[in-house]
């Protein structure tokens, strides 16, 4: 009787260390979360026993539960704010900034819209509202429809600190819950523009080539143009844990910046890293 | 066993009153909750909490609104005598450009930034014009050549007859929630005045005219309405109404508050429809058969009798159906365009306050001055309902003193 309850103590301790070490929750951007899930399933297919549980519900809710310790890695869409660094520090922690990805962000209208290329000064005039009609950049008379994603996105956040330079929003721009909104809007819409990630280009809409130069040279988003770098508006996605229990989020890390996990990447519509 | 039957009914009645007592302080608690988070708002700063507003000492301007820091920061605003100050263009100072002036060991980074004070103070010293969004930690050592600007808290009146709701915009976020509540009490009115004819003729045809095998297959048909899943009506709205919309009417964007008030009605029309049938077949028989032996027709006895008589149970159906409306998110969200403006018409977008709870609420950091906002429009929400139920229930109490 005292042997066997020795055994299942034994065995109960063995697999929960088993699983508590394996066991990897990952936090955070929506952007990213298409990616972390099919980089989790491969994953877990790859080393059994492992189990790695991955959430949405913004880049913001992932910094906040890596500092409640509620998740092992924080995927966001954009950098820590330097608020959200002062929090982390002030509770003796410190993070690691892994970039796992990037994401280049495509500014579209509606396919029937003569424009096909605008500069950056022309997008921040657009999405603060000083530019309203198209003929103002080139194109027909037809009101400009802005659409913008909502304020918890990060590529809200990137988008005005990228484009518009941290200049606020027009107010009254129309805002949508996801990215497949926007793309079925600026699709249904003549005047609209809008702002999305590459991988979620589709026919229904039309892809802008955007300068960041003034006007010198314009460049289509595409997977190769984002790579060589001659495409401005590109962000890097990124993994953030506690710098303290690194060994129980690095090896989901390794994996996701492993040749096979960066096919991954790409296969998702992103572009890697290397 | 007589005496074992007793203990276990006073065992079950001391359990019912303690579900009883444990729900209601439950929602006391709630609500209690709802309003100390909200009502949090008017004590906090207009800038966000842990950062500060700085200006040159030589600038005799010493407070200023939020939407005036805003207009500043946004470059509309781009003199200071604009502002009362000297006329001189204003140079906005963001927090990052100091790293950009300044390198790491200018600034002891190592040392956690110890020199950024004295850096920032130089700065400001340098620029008579200069205005500065700068974090408190790293406050620029407040000498003869730096001053703090006087921002305030965020007042009632700025929140509730504010025009402007741009909880992220930086420095000074606008909380103005008029257009929010405008935007729902349209909807939501508009949605009812397309439910109402609809769902009482609905109602009457199934009570009064129908045959019974009709009304069956017809009443579950109308519940599994009901039934639909909020997001499906939502894209179902955003994929078919918007475009139907944006054509019919010849507009520029399809998302309109007119389109909300669609899907709404949709949504809204087997509640109404429901408690108003059930309300016209709780008609006693026999004041209906005295209306037909007195030589009344069907249509005579539905409108002098019957509608009268239960007119409390289809004032409590449109009631509920408003209800229903103000309080729908997710298909609104997903087709009235939530772009914040002040409604001016029917067919152009707004933002309603469970569609901007929904969408803001992930992000706001908890206690900040947005997630205080974002609960003090939970809490006009909860007052706006509260008065529905209140007439809800006044209606169904003047039960037998109309119609008979």
């Amino acid at each position: 009787m005292k042997n066997m309850k020795r055994v299942l103590l034994i065995s109960a301790i063995v697999l929960g260390t088993a699983f508590g070490a394996q066991a990897q929750r990952i936090k955070g951007s929506d952007t990213c979360l298409p990616m972390s899930q099919k980089l989790a399933e491969e994953y877990m297919k790859a080393n059994r026993g492992a189990s790695v549980t991955v959430t949405g519900g913004g880049s913001g809710v992932g910094i906040t539960s890596l500092l409640e310790g509620t998740t092992d890695i924080a995927q966001l869409s954009r950098k820590i704010k330097f608020e959200e660094r002062e929090k982390i520090q002030e509770q003796g922690k410190r993070v690691t900034e892994v970039t796992v990805a990037y994401d280049a962000l495509a500014v579209i209208v509606n396919p029937a819209n003569g424009v096909s290329q605008l500069t950056r000064e022309q997008l921040e005039s657009i999405f603060t509202g000083e530019i309203t009609n198209w003929q103002q950049v080139g194109g027909a008379d037809m009101r400009i429809i802005p659409y913008s994603r909502e304020t918890s996105s990060g590529t809200y956040e990137f988008f005005k600190e990228s484009v518009m330079r941290n200049r606020n929003y027009v107010n009254g721009i129309m805002s949508m819950p996801a990215t497949g909104a926007i793309i079925q809007s600026v699709g249904q819409t003549r005047g609209a523009i809008a702002y999305v990630g590459l991988g979620y280009l589709n026919n229904n809409v039309k892809a802008l080539r955007v300068s960041y130069d003034q006007g010198k040279t314009f460049v289509a988003p595409s997977v190769e143009n984002a790579k060589n770098e001659t495409y401005p508006i590109v962000r890097p996605l990124y993994y953030y844990y506690d710098s303290g229990t690194a060994q129980r989020a690095r090896p989901f890390i390794d994996y996701a910046l492993s040749p096979a996990g960066q096919r991954i990447v790409a296969d998702i519509g992103f572009i890697p890293v290397n | 066993m007589k005496k074992l039957r007793k203990i276990l009914e006073r065992v079950i009645e001391a359990m019912l009153t303690v579900s009883g007592a444990v729900t209601s302080i439950a929602i006391l608690l709630i609500v209690a909750f709802l309003f100390r988070e909200g009502l949090g708002l008017f004590k906090s700063p207009t800038v966000e909490r842990g950062y500060a507003v700085y200006v040159n000492s030589a600038n005799p301007v010493q407070s200023l609104l939020p939407w005036q820091l805003k207009e500043i920061f946004d470059f509309q605003i781009e003199n200071w005598n604009e502002l009362g100050g000297p006329d001189e263009e204003i140079r906005v100072f963001r927090f990052n450009e100091i790293f950009s002036l300044y390198t790491d060991e200018q600034l002891d980074a190592d040392n956690d930034y110890a020199l950024l004070p004295e850096r920032l103070a130089e700065v400001i010293a340098a620029n008579p014009a200069i205005i500065a969004y700068l974090p408190q930690r790293y406050a620029p050592v407040e000498d003869e050549s730096v001053k703090t600007v006087q921002t305030g808290t965020i007042t009632m009146a700025q929140f509730f007859l504010g025009r402007k709701w741009m909880p992220t915009a930086k420095p000074a976020a606008q909380f103005g929630v008029l257009p929010l509540v405008l935007g729902t009490l349209m909807v939501s009115f508009m949605a009812i005045l397309i439910a109402l004819p609809l769902g009482l003729g609905v109602a009457i045809y199934m009570s009064e005219l129908a045959s019974e095998r009709v009304r069956r297959l017809l009443k579950p048909a109308i519940e599994l309405l009901a039934g639909i899943p909020s997001v499906v009506y939502g894209f179902f709205g955003l994929v078919v109404l918007v475009p139907l919309v944006q054509r019919t009417f010849n507009l520029d964007v399809g998302e309109t508050a007119f389109t909300g008030s669609l899907i709404l009605a949709i949504m809204a029309l087997p509640t109404i429809i429901t408690v108003a049938e059930d309300a016209m077949r709780n008609t006693p028989r026999a004041m209906r058969e005295a209306s037909l032996a007195m030589g009344a027709t069907d249509w005579q006895t539905i409108y002098r009798v019957v509608i009268p008589y239960s007119l409390s149970g289809i004032s409590a159906a449109v009631v509920l159906g408003i209800g229903r409306a103000i309080g729908e998110t997710m298909a609104v969200l997903m087709v009235t365009g939530n772009a914040a403006v002040m409604p001016h018409t029917l067919f152009e977008p707004v933002r309603t306050i469970p569609a901007t709870i929904a969408a803001e609420l992930g992000e706001a950091a908890s206690g900040s001055s947005h997630y205080q906002a974002l609960f003090m429009l939970g809490c006009i929400l909860f007052v706006i309902t509260l008065i529905v139920s209140i007439t809800a229930e006044a209606i169904s109490k003047r039960k037998h003193e109309v119609g008979v």
